[in-house]
């Protein structure tokens, strides 16, 4: 439902796991949500969120299916709408997926998605849990944050981007990956802001208000 | 550093909050939703729903309680009880459960945890193990609420669930649980020290050291825990000061 004076926000549904909490948290922040898959209704939103989680193949086939990604192209990438990629969102972005095979991804944000652990220091796979992010690059989304936070992760791939550049926050696990990255007005982050408890709704606040 | 996880669980039989002690002596301890929202304002890390409801009616209920906790609390939930298809798993998932556990079913179908993780991904695969330690020390799962003995032996158990793609292991001791007596050590360590997943210990807590005890000894990546939350007056903020003060390192509250 659209409220007065605030941004409306469409979370993309494409099948892809726990919307309803993203949906929620960024209602409990103040923004209006509609989630859905229609193009028109992804044209009109305000801000754009992609959360999602599950494998990489199935999000890109889905996406596909939908007929979506060329209107995603056109708000966020043309017409530089701010998006929120969340967890897979985040993943999606990149070039290509080593999840399970070889897949391409939206190649907004060049760079790999590669499995935790494979060239560093034993670490359990999946990576679940609060764990330590440091802000690297101040951002409107870490307004108001000091430079090291906590958010909830749950993953066992992470998104190597090719051009540092983009990288806003890191996180250690065997490691350092980004736990957020940012390109003009593409945001994303590999933890969960809508089941981070109070730091995750002040990202999302953020967010809206930016 | 990955944080060390206190997780309060909720155990639920027709819509109540429930307490047992060794799977049996049922008590009434409140209201699932109420206590969820105390836990979330005490800066719980997770919540641990497991419904022992006997009837699909009852069932029902849980759909309901998940979904009005996941209205109110932005955090992650994990829900278990009764687990037997995949469209179970969808359907709790999209109620807003988080991760989904399951028991019975991945002793009777093995196979089911690899169609479940490869649908849904590890990360959302809790595989719950509840045990009783056998007269010659051996630890042997049981199924249907403890019910039920398998012959399995319980590490090598986790090590196969593991690998067809659990994502946790959440290790409950039959003979500790409810009795506040201290976690099986043996036990978590075993599990936690063969399996490359994290694990999760429950069954036995009774006092805060009990909870240092299962993360130093233990090796365990997270602490479960009922009696002590209902029956004592320790909470999570004394549990994580306590827990800090033994030099774990747990998630602050907050930024």
């Amino acid at each position: 439902m659209k409220k007065l004076d605030s941004p409306l926000i469409v979370v993309v549904d494409y099948g892809m796991g726990n919307l309803r909490s993203v949906a929620k948290s960024i209602e409990a922040v103040g923004g209006s949500v509609i989630v859905s898959n229609k193009r028109e209704e992804i044209k009109n939103a305000d801000k754009i969120v992609l959360p999602g989680v599950g494998a990489f193949a199935e999000g890109m086939n889905n996406l596909n299916k939908l007929g979506v990604i060329e209107t995603l192209y056109e708000e966020v990438k043309l017409k530089k709408k701010p998006f929120l990629g969340i967890c897979l969102g985040m993943q999606l972005l990149a070039t290509e997926s080593y999840e399970h095979g070889i897949y391409k991804g939206l190649n907004w944000i060049s760079g790999k998605v590669k499995l935790l652990g494979a060239d560093g220091i034993k670490v359990k796979i999946p990576h679940i849990g609060w764990d330590d992010v440091k802000i690297i690059k101040k951002h409107k989304i870490f307004n108001t944050f000091s430079e090291n936070t906590i958010f909830y992760f749950v993953h066992s791939y992470y998104f190597e981007c090719d051009d540092k550049e983009f990288v806003i926050a890191t996180c250690n696990y065997g490691i350092e990956f980004p736990a957020a990255i940012c390109r003009d007005t593409i945001m994303a982050t590999q933890f969960h802001p809508e089941k981070s408890q109070s730091s995750g709704l002040k990202l999302l606040r953020n967010f809206i208000n930016a | 550093m990955l944080k060390k996880r206190l997780i309060p669980v909720l155990l639920l039989k027709n819509g109540r909050m429930i307490k047992t002690i060794q799977f049996e002596k049922w008590r009434d301890v409140g209201h699932p939703i109420t206590a969820a929202k105390i836990y979330d304002a005490q800066g719980a890390d997770e919540l641990i729903f497991l419904d022992i409801s006997a009837s699909n009616e009852n069932r029902e209920i849980l759909f309901d309680i998940i979904s009005t906790v996941a209205e109110e609390c932005f955090m992650p939930l994990t829900v278990g009880g009764g687990v037997r298809t995949i469209e179970d798993i969808r359907r709790l998932l999209s109620s807003g459960a988080d991760k989904v556990s399951i028991n019975t079913q991945a002793v009777e179908c093995p196979e089911f945890i690899k169609e479940a993780a490869l649908n849904f991904g590890s990360a959302n695969i809790v595989v719950s193990i509840d045990v009783r330690i056998k007269e010659n020390g051996n630890y042997e799962v049981y199924t249907h609420s403890g019910k039920k003995a398998t012959g399995l032996n319980a590490i090598d158990w986790a090590v196969t669930m593991a690998k067809y793609g659990a994502g946790e292991i959440l290790i409950t001791s039959i003979d500790r649980e409810g009795t506040m007596q201290g976690y099986d050590l043996k036990l978590i360590s075993s599990i936690a020290d063969n399996v490359n997943v994290s694990t999760i210990a429950h069954g036995g807590a009774g006092t805060l050291q009990h909870f240092v005890e299962a993360i130093k000894i233990g090796n365990a990546s997270a602490v479960a825990a009922g009696s002590i939350f209902h029956f004592t007056d320790q909470n999570l903020i004394k549990a994580r000061t306590y827990m800090k003060e033994a030099n774990i390192d747990v998630k602050t509250v907050w930024d």
